[in-house]
């Protein structure tokens, strides 16, 4: 007797260790947990694409972030910034994505609808709703998790890559 | 005097710009920054994303547990530390389905997207327009 299906574990869960994961999680906390010390803002980096619309449109759908938006342009400047200091001193120069333009661009524009439909982004419900023990972020990120395995396997079956 | 108040304390922006630096510096030095890393975890090949995000999860959630019982006020805004919780509705799981969509063809969700061009990820922009394009179309 043999069992229908056998499932084969990785050799290797994590091929490239786990302390830089970990530290990186810790420092994206950090990061957030000292924005809400001092503001009571818990900081998602979703809004900032609608917030910043308002600049250019004057839908009301975008002007409702109008008071938000100028931090929130600080706030994604900083992410820029601190990641060019890493990529400064300890990547040693820039680097670049194999994956492919048109995954990215259309994966880009259901990100963007998703994140606005769904009320938040991997930062706002997955570290800010999910630090908050929120039912509605935690359902948020079990879902856009589950589909995005799905989609990436699917793909990768398809035999697209990068 | 609130966050989107007309006087804010002078620390405001600077604090926000410093959270923005740690966040993005993190975001670079887990990795998650770059595509194939995410789609190396939602491929299964691998697992340590999850401690990206569950690791800034906790870090968060101790903040958000403690500070509101240590005091009322974030010292500039004036604004409570009290919880603002999303609504739960289908939108949610719509919208958690089309991200997830999204998430998994590119791997690229919005702070990360931003680190990326942090890291030198000229590529990356097209993400970051497709997402912009998404988000407005999802507006008008």
């Amino acid at each position: 007797m043999h069992l229908p299906l056998q499932l084969t574990p990785p050799a290797d869960l994590f091929p490239n260790g786990i302390s830089r994961y970990a530290a990186g999680g810790l420092l994206v906390g950090l990061g957030a947990v000292a924005i809400y010390l001092g503001t009571g803002i818990a900081a998602g980096a979703s809004t900032f694409l609608e917030s910043t619309l308002s600049y250019v449109s004057d839908q009301s759908r975008f002007q409702q972030y109008r008071a938000s938006r100028d931090w929130r342009v600080v706030f994604t400047l900083g992410i820029v910034l601190g990641a060019a200091v890493y990529a400064v001193v300890w990547q040693g120069g820039a680097w670049t994505t194999d994956v492919q333009p048109w995954r990215l661009l259309v994966g880009g524009v259901f990100v963007g609808i998703g994140t606005r439909v769904g009320k938040g982004c991997t930062s706002g419900h997955g570290v800010c709703g999910v630090g908050s023990a929120s039912k509605t972020s935690i359902v948020g990120v079990v879902t856009f998790l589950a589909v995005a395995i799905v989609t990436a396997q699917l793909v990768s079956a398809l035999g697209v890559s990068p | 005097m609130s966050a989107s108040g007309p006087e804010r304390h002078p620390l405001f922006m600077p604090l926000i710009l410093v959270g923005g630096l740690i966040f993005g510096f993190g975001l670079a030095y887990s990795h998650m920054a770059r595509p194939e890393v995410v789609l190396d975890f939602l491929q299964f090949d691998d697992f340590g994303l999850l401690f990206v995000m569950f690791g800034a999860a906790i870090i968060s959630g101790i903040a958000f547990w403690i500070t509101p019982r240590l005091r009322e006020r974030a010292p500039l805004t004036g604004d409570t530390y009290g919880r603002r919780l999303k609504s739960f509705d289908r939108n949610v799981l719509i919208g958690g389905a089309i991200f997830g969509v999204g998430w998994g063809l590119s791997g690229i969700c919005p702070g990360a997207a931003y680190a990326s061009l942090g890291i030198g990820n000229v590529t990356i922009l097209w993400a970051i327009g497709g997402m912009f394009a998404g988000a407005y179309l999802q507006g008008v």
